[in-house]
């Protein structure tokens, strides 16, 4: 072998690994980047007023409280949703269901799942929540109530898929184990297969909230978006503004380097964080399972 | 008194046929109740959008504050990112992965690349959107543009690339490998003319599904390369572009007394747009399957 062909070995050897470090890079750059342009604002606006309850950027009101309470309020919605219908439905699709309702429904719910999500907020202005008006005689069907439910759907076929996987991988022995005690097949699966599944099924539920805390065209298309706090159980039939909405909807009036434009950026910041713990809790416990299960294997 | 009212249902509480008869109803009705409404919103949508469409939809200008005309501008645009992100997210996507099945030792290194894989991955796209505004737009200067979406976008596709072809290069047998080098192959050649070629269905799924997202999303373009309406076609990399989902956002969100039909119409190109994808990688992905000897 020619030396050409060493240092052509060596030169893509070296691009391979520089590639295999990017994800680290990129992460480490958005995090730099949020910092950069978000932490500004705390020397520019007060703590005081920035954790307050009134959002109005143009009087430089920056209470960041409604829109976190906002997201909070439609994120909680969204899981009350995703979380039994998910779970619900990967249990029917691996424990229960037919060949042919398998066959339906897994390509229908990947379906869902590509769907982009201004298609479905599209739709949610013009059937969705115009019919929620009436059936629930509000003021507006432009409520935290319509995005929990639109963002439960958007969160559902992450859900699923996880939670099935987590099912998937029980082994077929521990049911078995179970049939030859004489549990039912409705036992098996909730006393056994389910709690075996749990890691997996809780990074299902962990990564649903994920999804729904972080989409943003769908909230800023039907949740009204008006800043107020959410105090009670009536916020959701009242029109909220989440911290990504505020983002998406502000970002492209401000100056830029303005006090505005800093705490847009702080928000998303705040954003960034949410995700990264909920992220990496969730692979803390897919990686504690593999490790358990690698010793059950040994 | 109450006794056997009691005794009854405690009878019944431990009846574990009719427990689990009434266990698999509620899922099943769970399951169709994740049914419907996907099937209505998909068939609803055609129905009011098949019309629409046709060949002068496609290829024509908007015209009259875009009330009139088609989306031809947007369909382009949105071509135009599904590339751009692709020649950046592609080439990395799979020697990351490529890193991470061949060369990557199990150590703490390796588990930290995972965690940033898994946390690209969950990262808010409008966080995606600030980042690519903060980045490309005004730290490298390359204004709103094709060029900065683009780049946005492809880090965003990063994770679903790199992820499903990891588990396309994992799925060819280490023996072919041995084999290979035992022949006197080095790595690299043993991975460009081996193991690659295997996976190559598995990585162009992948790809696919990656991009598919990409052409979907309106966040992180929002910032850094749609445009609201353009009277004419991008000239070049550093122009600001129309795409589907900010002229679906637009048209039904900022255009008063905009024509149903356009919305419904546009709405169901971007869903073709996006589900022939979604089509093309699931039958690469089975044919594959089917064609696999090992």
């Amino acid at each position: 072998m020619d030396s050409n062909v060493d240092w052509k070995e060596f030169l893509l050897t070296w691009i391979i690994k520089i590639s295999g470090y990017s994800a680290i890079v990129f992460v480490g750059l958005i995090f730099f980047f949020l910092l950069k342009e978000g932490l500004p604002t705390l020397t520019e606006v007060s703590l005081s007023n920035l954790f307050s309850d009134r959002w109005y950027p143009i009087e430089e009101y920056y209470g960041i409280l409604p829109l976190i309470s906002g997201s909070l309020v439609i994120t909680i919605g969204a899981t009350a949703i995703a979380v039994p219908l998910g779970i619900g439905t990967a249990v029917y699709i691996s424990e229960i269901a037919p060949k042919w309702a398998r066959e339906i429904l897994k390509p229908l719910i990947e379906l869902l799942g590509g769907l982009p999500s201004v298609v479905l907020g599209f739709l949610g202005i013009l059937i969705f929540t115009p019919n929620l008006r009436v059936l629930l005689d509000l003021p507006t069907g432009l409520t935290a109530l319509a995005g929990s439910i639109m963002l439960g759907f958007v969160a559902l076929p992450t859900v699923v898929s996880v939670a099935e996987d987590a099912l998937d991988t029980v082994p077929r022995s521990y049911r078995e184990g179970a049939w030859a005690l004489g549990a039912t097949n409705w036992q098996t699966i909730w006393k056994v297969t389910l709690p075996a599944a749990r890691s997996g099924v809780l990074t299902a539920v962990m990564l649903g909230v994920g999804r729904a805390i972080g989409e943003t065209i769908i909230v800023m298309m039907v949740t009204g978006n008006a800043p107020v706090m959410a105090t009670s159980i009536s916020a959701l039939f009242s029109p909220v503004r989440t911290m990504t909405a505020s983002i998406a909807a502000e970002m492209g009036e401000v100056a830029n380097d303005s006090v505005h434009y800093h705490t847009l950026f702080f928000i998303g910041m705040i954003l960034f964080i949410i995700t990264l713990i909920i992220n990496i809790t969730a692979s803390a416990v897919v990686f504690r399972q593999q490790k358990r299960s690698e010793k059950a294997l040994s | 008194m109450n006794q056997p009212w009691t005794r009854r249902l405690r009878a019944l509480a431990s009846d574990q046929d009719l427990i689990q008869k009434v266990g698999y109803t509620a899922l099943t009705l769970v399951a169709v109740s994740v049914f419907i409404p996907i099937v209505l919103v998909l068939g609803y949508l055609v129905f009011k959008g098949v019309g629409v469409i046709d060949w002068e939809f496609l290829t024509a200008m908007p015209y009259d504050g875009m009330r009139k005309g088609g989306i031809m501008p947007a369909v382009v645009g949105t071509f135009y990112l599904t590339v751009g992100t692709a020649i950046f997210s592609v080439p990395i996507g799979i020697a990351s992965a490529v890193y991470l099945s061949e060369y990557a030792k199990d150590n703490a290194l390796t588990r930290l690349i995972r965690i940033a894989i898994i946390n690209l991955s969950g990262i808010p796209s409008v966080v995606y959107g600030l980042f690519g505004l903060g980045l490309f737009v005004l730290f490298l200067n390359f204004g709103t543009s094709i060029l900065s979406a683009s780049l946005t976008l492809s880090i965003m596709t990063l994770p679903v690339i790199i992820s499903t072809s990891e588990e396309a290069i994992r799925a060819v047998p280490q023996s072919f490998r041995t084999v290979s080098q035992s022949l006197g192959a080095t790595k690299w050649q043993t991975i460009r003319r081996i193991v690659l070629p295997e996976a190559t269905p598995g990585i162009i799924t992948g790809v696919i599904l990656g991009l598919e997202r990409a052409a979907g999303e309106t966040a992180p373009i929002l910032f850094t390369g749609a445009a609201f309406f353009l009277p004419q076609l991008p000239g070049s990399v550093f122009d600001a572009t129309m795409a589907l989902p900010y002229h679906l956002f637009v048209i039904s969100t900022q255009i008063p007394e905009m024509p149903f039909q356009i919305q419904y119409g546009t709405a169901l190109v971007l869903v073709f747009f996006v589900l022939s994808m979604n089509l093309v990688a699931t039958i690469i992905r089975s044919r594959a399957r089917a064609k696999r000897q090992w």
